[in-house]
């Protein structure tokens, strides 16, 4: 049962993030990296991490999808006014992306002694008190690193809203 | 196992007819509520009092015609008040209704289901709501229903925020994101385990709580998403019949989840004053306590409307400076002010 979750799940994800990629409508594409986030919100109930679960469509789903949607709408982006892009961006995209990619997997690839030290206490892993607990103790540095990056960014944000007032 | 998947689902079904009814007729209570308030009758002619009024405004629903736009995007035209009623029905899912009830030796808890993370179930619920507005105002190819969507969503976005922040406050003081835990904490009784309604410890929180529900549900004084006077019907003016309907309806549904949850966290729940003094069956006492917590909703419910009819429409500057500039600040100021408490 849980195996053919996952299985339909996993189709689902990577079926909408192609989708992503085809759509010629930006609108289109949004809908679909939502409905990829909501198959990935799915693997994480069947872990049993409900926190994350909930965490995951709070802030992909329901914040920064709707902003992207509202960008999109907003700009009313549509076939005709789609900028002309010569290939050889389009091919050094490719190669951007891709290297982020192996970046990505590299530095999971270090992960796994860690999650097998921390599934020990499987049953809890979605529990709320569990995850603070490791995230104030063994993932601390990390963590306040993560959210002085985005202060940073809210930081920047700020500047360049208020820069374009002044002129 | 079948008993409990029975008793599931036997759950659902009674919470899904009462969140339609409530719903149904908080239309006729509000068309009733703003006469009362505007020295008028109301509807008075379909039954005694108007009371089959929701029957016959859902009937005319049904029976227009159903009009989808040549331009618009088909699809997304149909699925956008799909997503606007499926989500306002999801969220009385982890709603806790009442105590429990036994019987024949079986207990039988009167909640669908107690996540742990109940309270960020409901947030996450009401941040996929905008989509319904999003997907049918953009879907709808018109230029009015496009600004209501957006309006809708710049709206959410910024209140939702605030909301959360003021939430934090009260997980705070109570430390779980349990709705039931959290309602449970606030039974008491005379004998040594006095404790009060959140709302006593969490003013501030809930005021916050209270006018960005407003601003999520889309009600007056925060409703420029339909703002009949600028944008026509808003993010609907493109629909009509039943499509129509489960916008409007959603709205209410949404209102009654809202009525719920503030009661659920502020003022105690399904529990009631010397619930646990006056020597009654546990049975009994759970159904005092559900009929009381209805009791609370109505009265948040009639707090809406009256509200509505009383207070004019902000305009759009003044929406996103008290939502950002006023809101956001005090709800912060609120979280340290609460932790500074709790650590004293």
């Amino acid at each position: 049962m849980t195996l053919n979750l996952f299985y339909f799940l996993s189709f689902v994800a990577v079926f909408s993030a192609l989708m992503v990629v085809f759509s010629k409508n930006p609108v289109y594409s949004a809908l679909y990296l939502i409905v990829t986030l909501f198959a990935i919100a799915g693997h994480y109930i069947l872990m049993k991490a409900e926190f994350l679960f909930v965490v995951h469509i709070i802030v992909y789903a329901g914040a920064i999808m709707v902003l992207f949607l509202y960008v999109i709408m907003l700009l009313n982006l549509n076939k005709d006014s789609e900028p002309h892009k010569s290939s050889i961006l389009k091919f050094a995209a490719a190669i951007c992306a891709g290297l982020l990619l192996i970046v990505l997997v590299g530095s999971l690839k270090g992960t796994e002694i860690l999650v097998r030290a921390e599934t020990n206490t499987a049953a809890t892993i979605g529990d709320v008190k569990s995850l603070g607990k490791v995230l104030f103790t063994d993932f601390l540095l990390p963590f306040e690193i993560a959210s002085v990056l985005l202060l940073a960014a809210m930081v920047g944000v700020v500047m360049l809203g208020k820069s374009e007032k002044e002129h | 196992m079948i008993s409990f998947i029975l008793y599931k689902a036997i759950l659902v079904v009674v919470i899904f007819g009462i969140t339609l009814f409530v719903a149904a007729y908080s239309t006729y209570a509000e068309r009733k509520v703003a006469a009362f308030l505007q020295d008028r009758i109301g509807p008075d002619r379909a039954g005694p009092f108007g009371i089959l009024q929701p029957l016959a405004d859902g009937l005319k629903f049904i029976m227009k015609e159903e009009i989808i736009p040549n331009v618009s995007n088909q699809g997304l035209f149909v699925l956008g008040p799909s997503i606007a009623m499926l989500t306002a029905l999801m969220a009385g899912v982890v709603i806790p209704w009442g105590g429990s009830l036994t019987i024949g030796g079986e207990s039988y808890t009167l909640q669908i289901i107690d996540l742990n993370v109940g309270i960020l179930y409901i947030f996450a619920v009401v941040s996929i709501g905008v989509y319904g507005i999003m997907i049918g105002g953009w879907a709808s190819n018109n230029k009015f229903s496009l600004l209501g969507a957006i309006r809708a969503s710049a709206q959410m976005i910024s209140y939702e925020i605030a909301m959360g922040l003021s939430i934090i406050a009260l997980v705070m003081l109570t430390g779980t994101l349990s709705l039931r835990e959290i309602s449970q904490m606030q039974a008491g009784g005379l004998n040594g385990d006095w404790t009060f309604w959140n709302v006593v410890y969490q003013p501030v929180g809930f005021i916050i709580f209270l006018i960005c529900a407003f601003a999520e549900c889309n009600r007056t004084p925060f409703d420029l998403p339909e703002c009949e006077t600028e944008l026509v019907g808003g993010y609907h003016t493109e629909y009509s019949s039943m499509k129509l309907g489960f916008y409007l309806f959603a709205e209410y549904i949404n209102m009654f989840v809202s009525s719920a949850v503030i009661a659920t966290l502020y003022f105690g729940g399904y529990n009631f004053p010397f619930m646990n003094d006056l020597g009654l069956d546990q049975n009994l006492i759970t159904i005092i306590g559900t009929i009381v917590l209805f009791l609370k909703i109505g009265f948040f419910i009639f707090f809406f409307m009256w509200i509505r009819w009383t207070i004019p429409r902000f305009r759009y500057d003044q929406l996103m400076n008290l939502g950002w500039k006023v809101l956001i600040p005090v709800a912060v100021l609120n979280i340290f002010i609460s932790g500074l408490i709790a650590v004293l």
